[in-house]
């Protein structure tokens, strides 16, 4: 039996990371995985920290990435990787949007936003950031740096080449969206 | 067919196919999704918002009555307000198979208390099944409706956030009609006057004895032997933990009926294996039933009794072991919930926020979140329509112990319908004298976006009347010159009402009006609130004095730092509040 395999989606409620979490999920399910995915609805949404938790395998019992389980994690903004760090497994791959997000107390001068989070996680464990946003951009809209974040983790990931991720797309996403979309995927496959 | 969907996805489909034709629910996390589903199949059911959890549960009481196979859904809390029609339906049975949906909150990500409703269900002698996970929530709601006939018991299915939350693969299957008898009065059974009611309390006890009989031998609970030196009993979501911790190195009593717990096969199972863990979340609803059979077990003296459990907790409970992980020296700031930028909750909080001497009695929904700093104009939250209630005793005590401190009531359109309007019956009634300030954002708002009687529009999708709020506050008792209407986007609008009202010795009603920003708008929206989306904010950074004035609104979309203040553009919805409290004219409202 393989082993079961663990992604993490990690932000700020209202960056999407919904969809994402849908077009991988259903590219899974298609190529033949037990898949589950775990999410929380509710008051955290509303600008607060919001996780995707994503499991397969041949047979997935918990919904629940583990600490120290996650293969992957998909951070959509920089502090929020460095808090999920620890649901990373050793040899795992951070997969990091160059982007923050001021909290509250950051904006009212209570806390301070921490500086240098990418180098300080790159001298800890495997690393990958880049601008999402700022590729979507260039290829016609920021708003698809999710699913250009969703083609680095794929890749990350590993083993996910058969998936036709462009069906899923087409599937999944508005038509008038799936042509960017289909490029932001590629553009982050491509890093 | 295989789909993926989430434990409410799976609940709606597995309803569907089981045969239900009425349902009513009132949206709370992590409940809410099971109604959301049920349009879709909307030629063959019939699905509606109630105004609350008890009118719900009532509708769902008289389709069954009727013959007709219902279902009511809410989340923990909305059992309270439930519990009165759901303890005396235990009683009378059903005609129609009955299913009450309860969701638990464990960890409270989204709810204002953590209850364990295993222990109602045994308090209101339901019969309560509980699935693992979507495929088991779409089957087990399939069969609940015929079993709830067959025992003659209504049904209550307990779910918890992660399987209400959490997609699994699922296979689906086809719709199962159910036959619809013609009405047949049945008085002795329907009719909980003492004498009946006598009558059926006792064959509650039959009934229930029954259905733990059918307990002991039926396909939810599941006997899976492998290892005889540990046995575990669990349920729910905590299965799938164990599962994924024991592995084939424990056997399993997976229980899929909560109430009544099937006392013959827990003996049974017990006695094939050298030691028995009880792992489930919240109470000890299992293990102390377990223990009062005489059968030694091991569970909450190693798990917690409160959050959420998960596969590294029972990992490190019972087999001491812990996962490897990365450290960082490096600390995060936490990143609280927010109002959204452009919420029009904001205005009415900035300025609740400039006042003294004032107790602000709050609610439950995004206005909660009026208590975050920096506003702090909130200063409580009990439970659903309580504002009102809480700020009448709370005027009338102080007033009659001599005090001058004024008493303001925050309270959403959807949770005024839901039970706000008997508190200021109350209020009337009893001639209190605190403000009640009604937020009409057109929508209820915490849950996700769910149509209510102020909406003008059903679950289905169809065209309602609006409860008229300033009319409906007139008709129990508020005096014409005692309630204002404004936008609460506009400060001095919102500060010129509550100087009014709260000089009044006398019950007063505001009502902000304007909508949540980030609703799909109606056509009566768009009509209403022209403006809406039509403009954003910008920071003169020449006339910026860099004073944090505006950043004290509490907006996300302001980005402050040490040397300036800018707005995001991606999130500004032009509500001009920043503009309104800027001191020095350094920021203009730009026209999109």
């Amino acid at each position: 039996m393989s082993e079961v395999r663990n992604i993490l989606l990690v932000g700020v409620g209202g960056q999407g990371t919904i969809l994402a979490s849908k077009i991988l999920t259903s590219g899974l399910m298609k190529a033949g995985y037990d898949v589950k995915m775990s999410e929380i609805h509710g008051m955290s949404q509303r600008g607060g920290s919001v996780s995707t938790q994503v499991r397969y395998g041949d047979k997935v019992y918990s919904p629940i990435v583990g600490k120290g389980s996650a293969d992957v994690i998909v951070a959509f903004e920089e502090m929020e990787a460095l808090r999920w760090l620890d649901h990373l497994k050793i040899g795992g791959t951070m997969v990091i949007n160059d982007f923050r997000i001021q909290p509250v107390p950051v904006n009212l001068g209570m806390a301070e936003y921490p500086e240098g989070i990418i180098e300080h996680l790159k001298g800890i464990c495997d690393v990958k950031a880049f601008k999402a946003a700022d590729i979507a951009a260039e290829l016609g809209n920021p708003k698809a740096m999710n699913i250009v974040l969703l083609g680095a983790l794929v890749k990350s990931m590993g083993g996910l080449d058969e998936i036709d991720w462009d069906a899923e797309i087409e599937a999944n996403v508005k038509p008038k969206f799936v042509e960017l979309n289909k490029k932001a995927f590629h553009a982050g496959y491509e890093l | 067919m295989k789909a993926i969907m989430s434990g409410n996805e799976a609940i709606a489909r597995g309803a569907y196919e089981g045969g239900l034709r009425f349902a009513s629910a009132y949206p709370g996390t992590p409940s809410t999704e099971i109604l959301e589903n049920l349009p879709q199949y909307g030629d063959k059911v019939y699905s509606e918002w109630a105004p609350n959890e008890k009118v719900a549960t009532e509708a769902a009481i008289g389709a069954s009555i009727a013959g007709v196979r219902s279902l009511c859904a809410m989340k923990h809390v909305g059992m309270n307000v439930a519990a009165d029609p759901i303890y005396s339906f235990a009683y009378t049975g059903v005609t129609g198979g009955f299913v009450m949906v309860v969701a638990d909150d464990p960890g409270q990500h989204s709810s204002q208390n953590e209850q364990d409703n295993r222990n109602q269900a045994k308090s209101a002698k339901l019969l309560c099944l509980e699935p693992s996970d979507s495929q088991e929530a779409l089957d087990f709601t399939k069969k609940a409706f015929a079993l709830s006939e067959e025992m003659d018991m209504p049904v209550l299915m307990h779910v918890t956030t992660r399987i209400c939350h959490s997609k699994c693969i699922v296979e689906t299957g086809e719709r199962e009609e159910a036959i619809v008898p013609d009405f047949e009065p049945k008085i002795k059974k329907y009719v909980t006057v003492p004498a009946n009611a006598k009558v059926l309390r006792a064959t509650l006890e039959e009934r229930l004895a029954r259905a733990e009989e059918y307990a002991c031998d039926c396909e939810f609970n599941r006997v899976e032997m492998h290892s005889t030196k540990i046995g575990v009993i669990s349920c729910g979501v905590s299965y799938q933990y164990v599962r994924e911790t024991f592995g084939e190195d424990a056997s399993y009593l997976k229980l899929g009926i909560v109430h009544p717990l099937p006392d013959r096969l827990i003996k049974e199972f017990c006695s094939k294996v050298d030691k028995v863990y009880v792992v489930e979340e919240m109470d000890p609803y299992i293990e102390e039933h377990v223990k009062a059979l005489g059968i030694e077990c091991t569970g909450k003296d190693l798990i917690p009794k409160f959050d959420e459990l998960n596969a590294d907790i029972v990992r490190k409970a019972f087999l001491g072991t812990e996962p490897e992980m990365y450290k960082s020296d490096m600390s995060t700031v936490v990143r609280p919930p927010t109002l959204c930028a452009g919420c029009p909750h904001r205005g009415l909080f900035y300025e609740l926020s400039k006042r003294k001497n004032l107790m602000i009695t709050g609610d439950i929904g995004c206005y909660t979140l009026g208590m975050a700093p920096p506003l702090n104009a909130l200063h409580s939250c009990i439970c659903m329509g309580a504002s009102i209630s809480q700020g009448h005793g709370a005027s009338i005590a102080l007033k009659d112990a001599g005090k001058d401190t004024k008493v303001a009531s925050v309270i959403g359109d959807s949770t005024f319908f839901h039970t706000g309007v008997n508190s200021l019956m109350d209020v009337i009634y009893n001639g209190g004298s605190n403000l009640s300030i009604i937020l009409d954002n057109r929508i209820t708002g915490m849950t996700g976006h769910q149509q209510n009687p102020g909406t003008g529009y059903t679950l289905m999708g169809k065209e309602a009347p609006e409860v008229d709020i300033p009319a409906l506050c007139k008709a129990i008792g508020i005096k014409d010159e005692n309630i204002i209407t404004v936008n609460p986007n506009q400060l001095e609008e919102v500060r010129f009402a509550l100087d009014t009202l709260l000089a009044k010795d006398e019950p007063t009603v505001l009502i902000t009006r304007w909508p949540c920003v980030l609703k799909k708008f109606s056509p009566q929206d768009i009509d209403e609130f022209p403006t809406l989306h039509k403009s954003q904010c910008e920071i003169k950074q020449d006339a910026c004095k860099n004073c944090k004035i505006c950043v004290k609104t509490g907006c996300p979309a302001l980005i402050s730092t040490k040397d300036s203040v800018s707005i995001d553009r991606t999130s500004c919805n032009g509500c001009t509040v920043c503009r309104q409290v800027c001191p020095f004219d350094a920021i203009e409202e730009v026209t999109l």
